[in-house]
């Protein structure tokens, strides 16, 4: 089992120098620095030494990958390409466009976003696996075909509704809670509930109906009907037996999104005003600071490739087929 | 005079219209070969499936009337030799829904609303200044009196009704006729069993989905020439026009991924099958790195670049409208790039798993070549995924537009979008009172798209997985 996982493991090596190439090119290639520094600074009444100057504080007035000038070594290490992109592998993010440390905002930020995702996935993954079991046991009832269609209703509904309404109704008409804000520690909570509650709504609909199926699968199998004849009863047919084997393909299915929980959501994190890696990465964008949505994009794929081992992981543990092969 | 345009995106729904027409003629062929008209069959006879075909019709069809693009000529002047065309792109259906689009007003107004949203500062007669909501320029600006408004909205809303009525009747009338001749049957027996619901195929929900659309459209017809329906926004440019425009975006960006994606997905899902071994170990490589970058982080930087380099060459874009197409169709493209791994990698799999039949090793020892037994032999025992895919995808794409438009990475500023409308409107949640509308308009419009979507991709995946088929 740890040579396979050893061999998955360098398998990730190779995944992360091709990001990183497509990363080096989409930001470096596509587009040269000066074109860069002509969109911060304005298209109109850039002279040449501004963007010079503009260049030269961000250390992008070097070649891009060969260095004629220098000596020794440093002929391929004095290049962007070794700054910006290689320096990446060490998680060594630089400073961004706006002059700030991204390797600490990172640290920092991370935070708020574990507050608001850990408790969701943890929610989240609770109530779908209950609600589809719900279903399952009154598997053909008319609660189960509505819970089906509740969740494909649900499903069609975009994502942003869901906050945009639980902001509007929570918030502003029953002034349960905050608006929007953070405050680090405990008091977080009052920030934190309404995000992880529309959240886990908001994922109801796909999961619920794709977990229900996994249900319906197990419930199907012939060993199931075994216990049945058996005289077990159903309740503990399904808590005992179903479930147990049902989590598998569940669990193993969440496996690869546990990492990514560091990066934060996106919407929520910038709706919610929450200071977490989501927003940041928005702020990023919005600012066109290349050098954090580069940095970002870097750490969501070793993050995602991390998930991916993971579920490697969690296979061979749950399937000694694999493990013995 | 007109100066008909084609954008690029414009052409590529052509192309896509015309795979369609092409499939079309290739079931008319098939419709004797009972394997291929079995799920069809199966999915026509779903009443969910009948309705919600429908309701996509009445999209696609608007989709399309909004493709077509022309530049009106501007009013000749003296000594002028040539037609000069105005900058404007309009489409066809923009000249069918003429004053919604033309009649702007001041600043934001309620639905059916008289009066502006907002105070205003107006001199009287007596060169007094007060504040007041001043009436609107357009929304019911041919009453007397506003308070009459209830009664006028409700003489239109009976018209309308009326209108949507005689038209669905006439279509179930013709329905009979076509299905009487076709049975040999008369055409009493069959309007009874239409209105019984007796038919194999579902035409009387059919006839439902069509009276309630029916009915949607002629009450928008008759109260948008006199009101704002869903109000107006920020500018004063009427709501259910931009909700109407948005519709092409959706659909374009719902449908051209998956035509951009397609031939990758399937092409490279199949070599790495087929031939395992080395291709599959590099497109593999390729599927799990493209993968590997979250798909929002992805767009974002791709997008980022794309602007740096439009802003940079501003010189390739002769209107704003190719501008705004140009960065339509890109998104569509790179959606399509962080799309296709999934499919391929089905493919692969599904691919591994056939060329180990026995049909597929009877063909080898034939000395069929691999293109050929590619092509023909395992093609076609994968089209049912490639369908179910691209079904499946097309609502997760519409969402997915909103949400990256709310990013900053998504369509053009300028192009009428949902996501572009809930982005404006979210700016304005912080007003007392709120303005809803706007939000509103463009959450039901998607909605109802994404839903009719859903339940249709339920009904063809029901018909086409060999695994669900009992």
């Amino acid at each position: 089992m740890f040579a396979y996982v050893l061999r998955r493991a360098l398998y990730a090596i190779p995944i992360l120098v091709g990001v990183n190439l497509i990363t080096f090119f989409l930001f470096f290639v596509v587009n040269t620095p000066d074109d860069m520094a002509r969109m911060h600074l304005g298209m109109k009444r850039v002279t040449p030494d501004a963007i010079e100057k503009w260049k030269a504080e961000r250390g992008y007035d070097r070649p891009l990958l060969y260095n004629a000038q220098a000596d020794g070594s440093d002929r391929l290490t004095a290049t962007i390409f070794f700054d910006k992109s290689v320096r990446l592998f060490g998680f060594d993010f630089g400073s961004s466009d706006a002059g700030r440390n991204i390797g600490a905002d990172i640290k920092q930020r991370m935070w708020p976003s574990l507050a608001i995702a850990v408790p969701q996935f943890l929610v989240g993954l609770l109530v779908y696996v209950s609600f589809a079991m719900l279903l399952a046991f009154f598997r053909g009832s008319y609660l189960d075909i509505s819970g089906v269609v509740l969740c494909v209703v649900l499903m069609s509904i975009s994502g942003l509704f869901y906050i945009i309404a639980g902001q509007y109704v929570f918030s502003k008409l029953l002034h349960l809670f905050p608006v929007s804000g953070y405050e680090p520690g405990w008091l977080a909570w009052r920030f934190v509930l309404l995000p992880v509650v529309i959240g886990v709504i908001a994922g109801l609909g796909s999961s619920g109906r794709v977990y229900r199926t996994f249900f319906l699968e197990e419930i199907g199998k012939d060993y199931v009907r075994t216990a049945r004849a058996k005289g077990v009863p159903e309740t503990r047919l399904l808590f005992r037996h179903v479930l147990k084997n049902a989590m598998v393909p569940i669990l193993t299915g969440v496996v690869v999104v546990i990492p990514t929980l560091f990066m934060g959501s996106l919407i929520m994190e910038s709706f919610f005003g929450i200071p977490g890696l989501g927003s940041y990465t928005i702020e990023a964008i919005q600012n066109q600071d290349f050098a954090i949505v580069r940095a970002m994009v870097f750490l969501g794929s070793a993050l995602y490739i991390l998930g991916l081992l993971l579920t490697d992981i969690s296979y061979t543990l749950v399937d000694p087929r694999i493990r013995l092969s | 005079m007109i100066q008909p345009v084609i954008l690029w995106t414009d052409a590529l729904v052509f192309l896509l219209v015309a795979v369609v027409l092409l499939f079309l003629l290739f079931a008319l062929y098939a419709r004797n070969k009972e394997h291929l008209r079995a799920p069809w069959r199966q999915v026509v006879r779903s009443r969910m499936a009948v309705a919600s075909l429908v309701v996509l019709s009445a999209y696609t069809v608007t989709g399309l009337l909004d493709s077509i693009h022309f530049r009106a000529a501007l009013p000749e002047t003296a000594g002028q030799r040539e037609i000069q065309y105005s900058g404007e792109v309009l489409s066809v259906l923009d000249t069918l829904l003429g004053p919604v689009r033309t009649q702007v007003e001041k600043s934001y107004s309620a639905p059916f609303a008289t009066h502006l949203y907002t105070r205003e500062s107006v001199t009287t007669a007596e060169g007094e200044v007060v504040r007041i909501f001043p009436r609107l320029q357009f929304g019911g600006a041919h009453l007397a009196d506003p308070a009459h408004k209830g009664a006028d909205i409700a003489a239109r809303s009976a018209v309308a009704a009326a209108q949507a009525v005689a038209a669905t009747a006439a279509l179930y009338l013709l329905a009979g006729v076509l299905l009487a001749r076709r049975r040999r049957r008369p055409l009493i027996a069959i309007l009874g069993q239409l209105a019984r619901g007796g038919t194999d195929i579902p035409w009387r929900t059919a006839l439902f989905a069509v009276l309630l659309i029916a009915l949607v459209v002629t009450l928008l017809a008759n109260l948008s020439a006199a009101y704002h329906v869903l109000g107006t926004d920020k500018v004063g440019q009427d709501v259910l026009y931009q909700s109407i425009k948005s519709i092409r975006t959706g659909l374009v960006i719902g449908t051209l991924t998956t035509l951009v994606m397609l031939p990758f997905a399937v092409f490279l899902g199949m070599l790495a099958g087929y031939f395992r071994g080395w291709v599959d170990d590099v497109i593999q490589y390729l599927y799990t790195t493209l993968n590997s970058i979250p798909g929002v982080l992805l767009i974002a930087a791709a997008v980022l670049m794309m602007q740096v380099y439009m802003a940079n060459h501003p010189e390739l874009f002769e209107t704003m409208a190719e501008r705004a197409d140009m960065r339509l169709l890109f998104l569509c493209l790179i959606l399509g790039v962080t799309s296709w791994t999934g499919l391929c990698r089905l493919l692969r799999g599904e691919t591994l798993k056939l060329r180990e039949l026995d049909y597929v090793q009877a063909a080898t020892a034939f000395g069929v070549s691999r293109a050929t037994i590619l092509v023909r032999h395992l093609l076609p025992n994968l089209l049912h995924l490639v369908l179910i895919a691209v079904v499946i995808d097309f609502s997760g794409l519409v969402l997915a537009e909103a949400v990256l438009s709310y990013v900053g990475v998504g369509v053009d500023p300028t192009t009428l979008s949902w996501g572009n409308m809930i982005n404006g409107a979210r700016l304005e949640m912080a007003r007392e009172p709120m303005v809803w509308w706007s939000l509103l308009a463009a959450f039901s419009f998607m909605f109802t798209l994404v839903l009719a979507a859903n339940l249709f991709s339920d009904a063809v995946r029901d018909a086409f997985d060999p695994r669900l088929r009992r």
